[in-house]
């Protein structure tokens, strides 16, 4: 019985998964010998060669820098929404639920492409910025409107990423602000704390696994964003992901592409050991 | 004389501020203004303007008759149908061994079978590229359906760990007396699996198989490295024509695919409330 | 206008079609250790939360120290808090939970380090300050939000069902700590509760309510031995009912018929109904196998059907002879076992005689 249960899905695993990544991570210590053959040797090049080329450094603190903001700003958009979500009772709560989650199960690809058609000089956010300058009579002293160039920039990227990433972020600070009782909030303020106060001292601390969680949630997607810098950010904001797959397919240097993505993925196994880090010092102190 | 001023909100009715109310009204408008125009313009009667021009459907048939738009359209669903059953079974599998047994390294086995899930989409994508470009042969130059098998595999590698995870939460609900009763009043193991536990767990495994398929319809960046020079599948299509352009026809396609995917994710809310999804 | 510390005035609080309280009136005096009464729903947590500022009521007005508290936000009154799940912040330490309420107002560092050490000397936690709450017990913890509550010296402290949380003997423990405690600080006590034995025990005055209403505010004895209606009669104690039909009344004197004790006569000064409702307390029945040789007392006969043994007092359950048409009457008694061979001296079967005073016996209106 446990063998029946456990082969299927373990055989899967390892042949389609596990092996597909230690075909990538072997290579990572190879060297290009030929156009088609790479030979293991064992050499650690191609790492030197991602960290110590200041282009590719720079890439690699760039996707670091906008992923951490974009971050940042998701738990800003975010927190309020699930803050809400958690208070409203009955029917509601359904629906505002179901309204963060349904973006998930829209393709990616068609919820950038949509972001694209929003963004571009001749989109809706010109539009709307065209209208109110002519309705202000802007025009008359300014001359005609110029679109901005929302696209193609370090902007449209962080934007797109916040926009793509946000539902990831709602559902882990909603998971623990439901389960946050809400007579320490009651406590706070009976003890004369304001609701400034209240927050910032009892709420965020309270729920700050949510916090973690829903940062390593989505900082770790951002970080290998590849399609999202492709469409938006085009060849002047570039992040790794874009670097990684330029490597498979233009310029078929697998080695190379191959130490940036487990670079990608050494930074991925380092913030889930922090979560569980973090994850095991707090329940010492739950009751 | 206190009625003036008589505060109709309790400290703790957050839901009732309206500041947090518009706020939470302008995200959700953030998040739902680009799909919802961009479902309004594939009816536009125009090509380049944003202006509003009548209604027309012909760039869904214009869409429809584009014979490899159509042709990537059947194949991911080929690809999805196909998934969503391998990995229903696989993941049913796995939830059942670890709710079942104990065995040594568990909590490192449980630790692989959520890698597909935390691994970088861009990590897989190449990973896959590099494994079946050392396959030689595989799959490419095979008849249709069996082209796609790669792209099939690599979907349910990433599919089948969620199942698992969605099965094994409605698992952990299961009142094991229940399976105790069941043998007490002279049930096999058989029986008792076939009768009680199965019925169960049904929800679960419906809400897992739609879960699969949604994710198998969603995927790009795994789908766009595996699939061969003579592979066309749905999101690759649609990435190279948006690359030139935003054409009404991509937003019809576009249109198309969301409405599938948010009749399968209300069908499968119906089995599961989001509730249990946000708690995992 | 008034000394009262508390002073709630007709309040009402409606949650949708609901009356959770129905239009409420209590004074409670400075010092008083008050409680509020009354089984699940009865909306006492409703007014305790309306007191501490968490609902606001929907019509009425409630008074702290004379002034009005409707438009008043929980963190400017003057009123704290211990509650039912004690809230003690799990990422504070002890010491840090109970400084958090003077912190927050800006009080100076030295004062609260003083302030803060003499409330957990108060309530014996001064060994354990610097511990985190979850290496607390569930007694330690309640300690806490005690101290935590005095320490901001409230003009009333609101209790929300304070010792439920806690097994027998520590809850006997801290009835008797509480009160102690209330007298040692002379704050007023305001404790919510659906165990009576808390609130006889402890309480200066009860209000006991019922779907919204208060049905009588009174002193424990008073409560006990006069309750104001059949619900207070039941709620508080044992009692055996008897409905019966007004017969007769002059100058105080009472003739009630009832099925059970046929014509029953009883003093009584107050207004009565037509319908009224008889009730004895089962300590007060005496019991005896012969017949009792009593003048002016009522009495009746049957059989003893169940029998409970305390160890201090025992309690019977004796089925009347004179059935009604419902059934046999069952009457509850309650027998001191003030010598040792009184456990022997009934016993499941036996025919006695049941008799009591008049004087024992209460008219309540429904």
């Amino acid at each position: 019985m446990f063998w029946f249960l456990a082969a299927p899905g373990t055989f899967w695993l390892v042949v389609f998964f596990l092996a597909p990544l230690a075909i990538v991570w072997a290579l990572s210590f190879g060297e290009q010998t030929s156009l088609v053959d790479t030979e293991i040797t064992g050499t650690l090049e191609n790492y030197v060669r991602a960290v110590g080329t200041p282009v590719y450094l720079q890439i690699i603190w760039k996707s670091l820098w906008i992923s951490a903001i974009a971050t940042f700003l998701c738990l800003v958009v975010a927190y309020p929404v699930a803050f809400l979500i958690s208070f409203v009772r009955g029917r509601w709560k359904m629906l505002l639920l179901v309204a963060v989650i349904l973006p998930f199960w829209i393709n990616l690809l068609i919820r950038t492409y949509a972001l694209l058609a929003v963004f571009r000089t001749r989109g809706f956010v010109n539009f709307g910025f065209e209208w109110i300058y002519n309705t202000l009579w802007l025009d008359t002293i300014f001359g005609r409107f110029q679109p901005l160039e929302l696209l193609y920039n370090n902007f449209s990227v962080t934007a797109g990423l916040v926009y793509v990433f946000m539902p990831f972020m709602v559902l882990p600070l909603y998971a623990s602000i439901e389960r946050l009782d809400k007579s320490y909030l009651e406590a706070s303020l009976d003890l004369g704390a304001s609701q400034t106060r209240t927050f910032f001292r009892i709420t965020v601390p309270l729920t700050m696994p949510g916090i973690v969680s829903g940062i390593i949630l989505v900082f770790i997607p951002m970080l290998g964003a590849f399609l999202i810098p492709d469409l938006l950010g085009g060849t002047n904001a570039q992040m790794i992901g874009n670097v990684i797959e330029r490597q498979f397919k233009a310029a078929n240097d697998y080695p190379f592409g191959a130490a940036l993505s487990f670079l990608l993925m050494y930074a991925t196994f380092g913030a889930l050991a922090l979560r569980a880090f973090m994850a095991g010092r707090k329940s010492g102190m739950e009751i | 004389m206190g009625v003036f001023k008589r505060a109709s909100q309790g400290p703790l009715d957050y839901h009732r501020r309206l500041w947090l109310r518009l706020y939470v009204g302008l995200t959700f408008l953030a998040i739902y203004a680009p799909i919802i125009t961009l479902i309004i313009f594939s009816f536009n009667d125009s090509r380049r303007n944003i202006v509003w021009r009548g209604f027309t459907t012909k760039y869904y048939w214009k869409a429809w008759n584009n014979d490899s738009l159509f042709e990537a359209f059947v194949n991911s669903l080929t690809i999805a149908s196909v998934s969503t059953i391998v990995s229903t079974i696989l993941g049913t599998m796995v939830a059942l061994l670890l709710w079942r047994f104990r065995f040594p390294l568990k909590s490192a086995y449980e630790g692989l079978m959520a890698l597909p899930i935390v691994v970088p989409e861009i990590c897989m994508g190449v990973a896959m590229l590099a494994f079946f470009s050392r396959v030689t042969g595989f799959p490419t130059g095979w008849i249709w359906p069996f082209n796609l098998s790669a792209i099939t595999a690599a979907h349910i590698a990433f599919s089948f760990p969620f199942v698992a995870i969605v099965v094994r939460s409605r698992l952990a609900g299961f009142n094991r007396e229940l399976e105790e009763a069941s043998k007490d009043l002279g049930a096999s193991e058989w029986q008792t699996f076939w009768k009680v536990i199965f019925p169960f767990m049904k929800p679960g495994v419906i809400a897992g198989a739609l879960l699969a398929f949604t994710l198998s319809l969603d995927d790009f960046v795994v789908t766009f490295f595996t699939s061969g020079p003579d592979t066309l599948t749905f999101p690759v299509k649609v990435y190279s024509m948006v690359r030139f352009s935003v054409t009404p026809e991509v937003n019809a396609a576009s249109t198309v695919l969301v409405a599938i995917t948010i009749i399968v994710t209300i069908i499968a809310m119906r089995f599961q409330s989001p509730e249990k999804m946000a708690r995992g | 206008m008034s000394e009262s510390i508390i002073s709630i005035r007709n309040v009402t609080k409606t949650f949708g079609a609901v009356r959770a309280v129905n239009d409420v009136s209590i004074d409670i005096q400075a010092n008083e250790f008050f409680a509020l009464l009354g089984p699940s729903g009865c909306g006492k947590t409703t007014l305790l939360r309306m007191i501490a500022g968490f609902t606001n009521p929907s019509a009425g007005q409630i008074l702290i120290d004379g002034q009005d508290m409707v438009a008043v936000p929980p963190n400017k009154r003057p009123v704290n808090m211990v509650f039912q799940s004690y809230a003690v912040f799990p990422h504070m330490s002890v010491e840090q939970n109970v400084a958090y309420g003077l912190q927050v107002v800006g009080t100076p560092a030295a004062e609260i380090s003083t302030r803060v050490a003499n409330a957990l000397e108060r309530v014996g936690l001064d060994e354990l300050r610097t511990r985190m709450p979850g290496q607390l017990s569930g007694g330690q913890r309640q300690r806490v939000a005690l101290a935590r509550a005095l320490v901001k010296q409230p003009k009333v402290l609101l209790l929300d069902e304070p010792l439920s949380a806690l097994d027998a003997k520590l809850r006997e423990q801290m009835q008797f700590e509480l009160s102690q405690l209330q007298q040692d600080v002379g704050v007023t006590f305001i404790i919510v509760t659906h165990d009576q034995d808390e609130a006889l025990s402890m309480a200066d005055r009860i209000a006991v309510m019922q779907d919204g209403n208060v049905d009588q505010i009174a002193e424990p004895g008073a409560l006990y031995e006069k309750p104001a209606n059949r619900f207070v009669a039941d709620f508080i104690g044992k009692v055996n009912l008897f409905d019966g039909e007004v017969s007769g009344t002059q100058a105080g004197k009472l003739t009630v018929e009832t099925a059970v004790l046929g014509k029953v006569h009883l003093t009584h000064d107050g207004e009565a109904q037509h319908q009224v409702c008889l009730a004895i307390r089962p300590e007060k029945i005496r019991i005896s196998k012969t017949k009792p040789d009593v003048e002016g007392h009522i009495t009746t006969r049957g059989r003893i059907t169940d029998w409970a043994y305390y160890g201090d007092c025992s309690h019977m359950f004796v089925e009347t002879e004179n059935a009604t048409q419902s059934g046999a009457v069952r009457l509850g008694v309650v027998i001191q076992n003030d010598t040792r061979d009184a456990v022997d001296a009934l016993d499941i079967g036996d025919d006695v005689h049941l008799f009591w005073s008049p004087d024992d016996m209460l008219v309540l209106n429904d």
